[in-house]
């Protein structure tokens, strides 16, 4: 943990954007995590990613539970809302300030340990209910801040910094939103940010739940030989499915994201997104051929990354449960709680 | 591009701005560090090692270290330098026992200079404490050179000055006051083993116009200002009109201000941003209500019976299209003047030397002079200060001073005068614990602290009150602050680096990437943020073990923070302070009787330098 501030230099070619914040106008307090942390990372990543969106800082909420990995929030927009919730918890918290407040850009930021194990119904109900967050899996295999216990991630056959292999199967969070029916799926390693921003991007910007399982080594107790989950395992083992490129509302398709091959789906709010696929033969919008083909895969040692699947069709919880446009927290309190008589003659229709 | 080669000591020391950009390469950071300490002492024989003046420089000098500074590209501001210098000059205490001594046996070599300014001196204080006789030979009843004789005592005080010369007077240097040297013939013939010509470049420049020699009311201005300094002239009349722009023009209206003059006009030629002289002499000058004129170029001295009255001036426009200037004149006016003063340049003269003693000169008038020894065509005879090229300044003189003497003490020893010592460094870990560094290494955003002046009333009263006061207590503990400690190195060892991003990710300024390799100009292009300034350097690892990519570090804008060996888990990066190793004349170890032999009749010239 350093002692010391972030200097408030900064270089001066830093471009501002349509909000006039640089890059370091998204940034948090200095983190006090482990040198060397994947988590650190995607940390940086999420601060480039609402940097290129120009999202008002405090037009966000950043939710998270207990985990190296939920300690993030404080790294990243500082001027954002925040709320640590209990271990696991998180999922139930976001979805309430999801509900309260539509206008919000929820990020919630979690570990495989936070969210696989004490909070795995939690996060199965919140993909169920399609909240429109992004939901980000900083997934080491272990947990990181009770001192490196394997965690539901730790792949068969994984050592422990002790060497003793892990012997459970382990729960993968991609294949599990994929059959839960999340409309927004991705994997990426905190060691690529290439790939991990234009992600985060989409992510931010689908209607619905949007999962990131991002690959983020424990530096401290999960880097060692022997770990499926350290940055050299996943360098050897990566393999890009789909590249993904995420283009704003009314910007000019360049060549690149126009390239033979590209899905390209557009979003709700106009954007585009191009997905190009490494493989031939996947389609990220085919949930089944999708499933297999990871499936495959994965069995075979593979550690396949990108934007893995996305439907822009998926109905998210506001839609779902019919609220009106406004807010609800902006909505005034008469109308909110109208009172016993309306309640009356609510119940009254049930009789 | 080629990996960095970190073990050449230029590396690093390019990266300490203020240490490159200095001529004697004066170790800037360290000095200000021990400041910050209260450590006056230390920080001035720091500075005295290489600058040999710390205290009339902490005044005087042309500060090329400021410009030059990393805290002006990264805020806009450098660090005051210069001011600090002069703090620890002010508050050394006593230093007698800790300044060099003469040998205790003399090396039996004698050496001859001309003329006692900054560089002869600065030749004398390397070369007495090696056991060499050393003898200086000065026109004037006085010490010093222009330092004396020209820069005010209202910039640098007369117990400054004696100060610093004496201790180098002091170690048993003769001098010959009074004893122009009128031949180089004699000189020559005195049986001396080198000879050094620090005479400097006596000569004002003279304006040959109209009306020129009608009148005793125009001055030359470095002859001006040296019977102002030694209490020749008192006064002069309320109207001034100097001419030329350079530092010696602000000299020469300040020193008006004070003898009488109230309505003082220093004339240019050109628009302001062409002028010579440094931003802070204009502003101190105009401080003092002088008015600076500019497109103003000088006609002709108008005299009405025998008497000055003015001068004509033609007048210009000025236009500057792609960086090119075009005057195009409008009119002529006329300035009204008692006194004229002339600051339009200085020139090396050198009558004294004759032409057939095998001295080449140019057909400038100009002695030939080996730019890297010092010697001149005739062996054994060395240039520098301003005789060498021409006017410079004091800190030009005193590292002409340094390898003139390296030259020198070669020459004695029988050494070939192009065996000089590459520079050297030591480097060596700051890290004093988990993320505790033997420096400093937080940010602090303090703004340059401004220097306090006499009031104007009270400083106009005598020629010699100093105008700056010098940075009190706590303006020096605030711009130590400033200081980014840029010879605390980043130093890099690839095999290390897993390439988790946390240095890339901390780094406030963005000069780290990890990216593959290019040819250095794409490079450039292609990092965290463009690296444009090609000035400074980019440092290239070689290829990292997990990807075979390579990190690049653009030295533009780091800040020391170390904060990328901070949130690095491997060390692979790491801050190490670097010491710059500059070599200075040794000593005549390898004695071989009269080394390369004595000059003049009688000396065994045919041995001549060795090669
Ligand atoms: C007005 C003015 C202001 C300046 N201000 C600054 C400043 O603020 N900062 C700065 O860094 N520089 C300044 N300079 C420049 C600086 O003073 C010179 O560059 C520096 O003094 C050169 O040192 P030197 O030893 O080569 O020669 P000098 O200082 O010129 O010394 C030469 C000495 O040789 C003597 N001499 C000459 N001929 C003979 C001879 N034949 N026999 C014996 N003796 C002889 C002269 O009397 C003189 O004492 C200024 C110059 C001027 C004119
Ligand atoms: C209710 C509860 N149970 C257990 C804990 C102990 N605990 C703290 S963090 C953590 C696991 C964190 O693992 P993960 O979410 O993967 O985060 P990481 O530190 O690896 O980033 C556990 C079990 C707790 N804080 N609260
Ligand atoms: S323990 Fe592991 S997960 Fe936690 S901060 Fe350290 S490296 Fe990161
Ligand atoms: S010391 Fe390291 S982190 Fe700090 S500015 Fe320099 S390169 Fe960046
Ligand atoms: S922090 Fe260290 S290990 Fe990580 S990328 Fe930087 S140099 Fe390499
Ligand atoms: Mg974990």
């Amino acid at each position: 943990m350093s002692y010391i501030k972030k200097p408030a230099a900064r270089h001066p070619s830093l471009q501002p954007n349509k909000l006039g914040l640089t890059v370091r106008d998204y940034e948090g307090s200095m983190s006090t995590l482990c040198a060397g942390c994947g988590h650190d990372s995607v940390t940086a990543a999420i601060v480039k990613a609402f940097y290129e969106l120009d999202t008002p800082p405090h037009m966000v909420a950043k939710l998270s539970g207990i985990g190296c990995s939920s300690k993030t929030p404080t790294y990243f927009l500082s001027g954002a809302h925040g709320f640590n919730s209990a271990h696991g918890r998180m999922p139930a918290i976001a979805t309430g300030a999801a509900a309260a407040n539509r206008e919000l850009t929820c990020i919630g930021v979690s570990g495989d340990g936070d969210s696989l194990s004490i909070g795995l119904g939690q996060m199965c109900h919140a993909i169920r209910r399609n909240v429109n967050m992004l939901y980000v899996i900083e997934n080491n295999g272990v947990y990181g801040l009770t001192k490196g216990q394997f965690s539901a991630s730790a792949d068969i056959g994984s050592k422990s910094k002790r060497g003793e292999p892990n012997t459970q199967a382990p729960i993968d969070p991609v294949m599990l939103g994929l059959s839960l029916g999340a409309t927004f799926v991705a994997r990426s390693f905190s060691g690529d940010k290439a790939d991990l921003v234009p992600i985060l991007k989409a992510g931010i910007r689908h209607r619905g739940f949007a999962l990131v399982d991002v690959i983020s080594p424990c530096v401290t107790f999960n880097d060692h030989e022997g770990s499926t989950k350290s940055y050299l395992y996943t360098r050897q083992h990566q393999v890009q499915v789909v590249e993904a490129d995420f283009v704003p509302p009314a910007s000019e398709i360049t060549a690149s994201v126009a390239a033979g091959g590209a899905t390209q789906v557009t979003m709700h709010d106009g954007s585009i997104l191009s997905l190009r696929k490494v493989a031939s033969d996947y389609d990220p919008t085919d949930r089944q051929a999708v499933w297999s083909y990871l499936y495959e895969r994965q069995r075979s040692g593979e550690v396949p990354v990108g934007l893995l699947f996305v439907d822009e069709r998926g109905v998210e919880m506001h839609a779902a449960s019919k609220t009106v446009d406004v807010p609800l927290s902006k909505l005034p309190f008469e109308e909110l709680c109208p009172g016993r008589a309306a309640l009356d003659a609510l119940q009254d229709t049930y009789r | 591009m080629e990996p960095t080669n970190i073990r050449n000591p230029q590396y690093f020391h390019k990266v300490v701005d203020c240490q490159w950009a200095c001529p004697a390469h004066t170790n800037v950071p360290e000095y200000i560090r021990l400041i910050a300490q209260g450590r006056y002492a230390d920080a001035y024989l720091l500075n005295r090692e290489s600058n040999v003046f710390p205290g009339i420089l902490g005044r005087t000098c042309d500060r090329p270290c400021e410009p030059a500074c990393r805290r002006g590209r990264v805020e806009d501001k450098p660090v005051a330098i210069c001011r600090l210098k002069r703090v620890a000059s002010d508050l050394r205490g006593d230093i007698a026992d800790r300044l060099p001594r003469p040998a205790a046996a003399k090396n039996g070599m004698r050496i001859a200079c001309v003329g006692a300014g900054p560089a002869s001196l600065a030749v004398a204080n390397d070369l007495v404490p090696l056991g060499y006789d050393v003898t200086i030979y000065e026109k004037l009843p006085v010490a010093g050179g222009l330092m004396r004789s020209n820069i005010p005592a209202f910039r640098l005080p007369e117990r400054v000055l004696d100060e610093e010369l004496d201790m180098i007077l002091g170690m048993g240097v003769h001098v010959h006051y009074g004893a122009p040297i009128e031949s180089m013939k004699w000189l020559l013939d005195q049986g001396y083993d080198a000879i050094f010509v620090g005479s400097g470049a006596p000569r004002g420049k003279d304006l040959e116009i109209p009306g020129r020699h009608e009148t005793d009311r125009i001055h030359i201005g470095i002859d001006w200002l040296e019977s102002v300094a030694f209490g020749h002239v008192e006064h002069i009349g309320e109207r001034v009109l100097i001419i030329g722009v350079g530092n010696t023009a602000m000299d020469c209206c300040r020193s008006s201000r004070r003898l009488g003059g109230k309505d003082i006009k220093v004339m240019a030629r050109k628009p302001r941003r062409y002028f010579k002289a440094s931003p802070w002499e204009l502003d101190d000058a105009e401080e003092e209500q002088v008015e600076i004129v500019v497109n103003h170029e000088p006609k002709r001295f108008v005299v009405e019976h025998g008497k000055l009255v003015g001068m004509e001036f033609q007048r210009y426009e000025s236009r500057e299209e792609g960086g090119k200037l075009t005057q195009t004149p409008i009119d002529t006016v006329f300035l009204p003047a008692d006194d004229v003063i002339l600051a339009i340049g200085q020139e090396g003269a050198f009558p004294w030397i004759e032409r057939d003693i095998g001295i080449e000169f140019d057909k400038w008038g100009v002695p030939v002079v080996d730019k890297v020894t010092h010697q001149c065509s005739l062996p054994g005879v060395f240039f520098g200060g301003d005789a060498a090229w021409g006017p410079l300044n004091i800190i030009w003189a005193v590292e002409h001073a340094h390898q003139a003497a390296i030259s020198i003490d070669a020459r004695c020893s029988g050494r070939p005068l192009t065996d000089r010592l590459p520079p050297g460094m030591n480097l060596s870990s700051a890290k004093m614990g988990l993320h505790e560094w033997s420096y400093k290494n937080d940010y602090n955003p303090e703004k340059r602290q401004k220097m306090t002046h006499v009031a104007l009333v009270e400083r106009f009263k005598r020629m010699n009150i100093e105008v700056e006061v010098g940075f009190d207590a706590e303006q020096t503990a605030r711009e130590v602050e400033r200081c980014l400690n840029c010879d605390i190195q980043t130093v890099f060892t690839d095999s290390l680096c897993i390439e988790c991003d946390a240095c890339v990710d901390v780094c406030p300024v963005t000069c780290l990437t990890i990216t593959k390799n290019e040819e250095e100009p794409e490079l450039r292009k292609h990092l965290s943020a463009p690296a444009t300034n090609p000035a400074q350097d980019l440092f290239v690892s070689g290829p990292l073990p997990q990807t075979r990519r390579i990190m690049v570090k653009d030295e533009d804008m780091c800040v020391h923070c170390g904060l990328c060996a901070e949130r690095c888990p491997t060390a692979a990066w790491d801050m190490q302070k670097f010491d710059l190793i500059v070599p200075y004349a040794r000593g005549t170890s390898a004695h071989n009787g009269n080394g390369n032999g004595r000059l003049g009749s009688g000396a065994r010239r045919t041995q001549c330098n060795g090669k």
